[in-house]
């Protein structure tokens, strides 16, 4: 059976429940918590962009635009394309479009 | 004003500009985007490029391709190409583009597979935009020139018949509108007005379409709204919405009208983050109309003619 992954955003305390096969913002949007902004949802907008504070997870496909290798460094990532492998902590980054 | 306007310009409002010919769509993985684009949309692959490109077209449509896919490390449109009547007129725009101050390129034939050659222009807004007079014509897809069925059988997805325009955003509206009618031959269609009078959205018809090229003020330079795809009826928008719904589609919204151009509408995202809309209906244009204006305070309307509210990703949310 999966075992139950858990994503905490670091502002608000809210928990959501995560799963492997649905990105982080998949798992928020499904759960209403209204935490993100939802643009394109397929790693092109940027605006879903948030900081992996703590916990593994795999990256798809992003803009290198709004994502460039310093971000990736960081753990900055949009959320759209991020597939969570184990409990996250995360954090909104606001952008100018916000 | 409009009667100085066409004084001016004479009778001749097109200035041997066609129709918008092509776009050329950056997309993060080649695979995806053509399943999305040839499953999903109902478009047809109809050749690749030593680059990878992958250029496809729409069954209606005569010339061979008019959306080429090009893989990159960031979405968004690389430039639409508008078509021309002949290479002397591609010739002479070239001239009056230099004229009027833009920064123009010249791409060789066969740049794109079996498309002549093209002029390449940067509009005031950062948007790339081609002229182009000659490319390979197959004929419609699926049905023949001579007694023609109604329609093709074998169409996948959505069935889309043509691609129809492009919405960008930028900023300088003014000069683009300057540059789009008086040296292409464009007409303003449909426009949006704040109190003050400034122009915040403009859609450009070259023929009697309600437009072929439209665009709302943004502060950043050459954004990509969305390319957009011409459905016949109301039912098959539904129907299209129904198939983002089976694939579990990104879906901006819809499916409504629009209050500017009065098309029945549904938007939605490619694997890339790139918008795509497909629409049928809509108002038409002829170059002696005076533009139909929409008041900014009416924007909402204007947009989602049922919301009456603007969803907030239309004006953000672009690649």
């Amino acid at each position: 059976m999966e075992e139950k992954l858990i994503g905490v955003d670091v502002e608000t305390g809210i928990e959501f429940q995560l799963h492997e096969n649905l990105s982080l913002l998949q798992a928020i949007e499904k759960s209403r918590g209204n935490v993100i902004k939802v643009g394109c949802r397929g790693g092109g907008c940027g605006l879903c962009k948030v900081r992996i504070v703590s916990g593994e997870y795999e990256v798809g496909k992003m803009s290198a635009k709004h994502i460039l290798p310093k971000d990736l460094e960081l753990g900055n990532v949009l959320a759209c394309r991020c597939f969570p492998r184990g409990n996250i902590v995360f954090k909104v980054i606001k952008t100018k479009r916000c | 004003m409009y009667l100085k306007l066409s004084k001016q310009k004479g009778v001749d409002m097109k200035n041997g500009v066609i129709r918008p010919g092509h776009v050329q769509i950056r997309v993060l993985d080649i695979d995806e985007a053509v399943r999305h684009y040839v499953d999903l949309l109902g478009l047809i692959e109809v050749d690749r490029d030593m680059e990878g490109r992958v250029y496809l077209k729409a069954w209606t449509e005569v010339d061979k391709f008019s959306v080429i896919l090009r893989e990159a490390d960031e979405p968004g449109m690389d430039f639409m190409g508008f078509k021309c009547t002949s290479e002397e007129v591609v010739d002479g725009l070239r001239e009056e583009l230099l004229e009027f101050g833009c920064e123009v390129e010249e791409l060789p034939e066969s740049e794109l597979k079996d498309c002549g050659r093209r002029v390449r222009f940067i509009a005031p807004t950062g948007h790339s935009f081609e002229l182009f007079a000659t490319k390979v014509q197959t004929g419609k897809w699926g049905v023949s020139n001579r007694n023609p069925e109604a329609w093709p059988r074998g169409l996948t997805g959505m069935r889309a018949s043509r691609f129809d325009h492009c919405l960008l955003y930028g900023p300088n509206l003014l000069p683009t509108l300057e540059l789009f009618r008086d040296v292409l031959g464009f007409d303003l269609a449909e426009q949006v007005l704040t109190p003050d009078g400034t122009r915040v959205a403009q859609f450009l018809t070259v023929g009697m379409k309600a437009h072929d090229v439209a665009f709302i003020h943004d502060e950043e330079p050459g954004k990509f709204h969305h390319a957009s795809f011409f459905l016949e009826t109301w039912h098959d928008v539904l129907r299209a919405a129904d198939l983002l719904s089976m694939t579990d589609t990104s879906i901006d919204i819809g499916p409504t009208r629009h209050g500017l151009t009065h098309g029945q509408t549904v938007y939605f995202f490619d694997p890339s983050g790139n918008r795509n809309e497909v629409f049928a209906g809509g108002d038409y244009h002829y170059p002696d109309h005076p533009p139909v204006t929409w008041d900014a305070e009416e924007l909402g309307k204007a947009i989602f003619y049922h919301d009456r509210v603007l969803n907030e990703r239309f004006l953000t949310v672009m690649t």
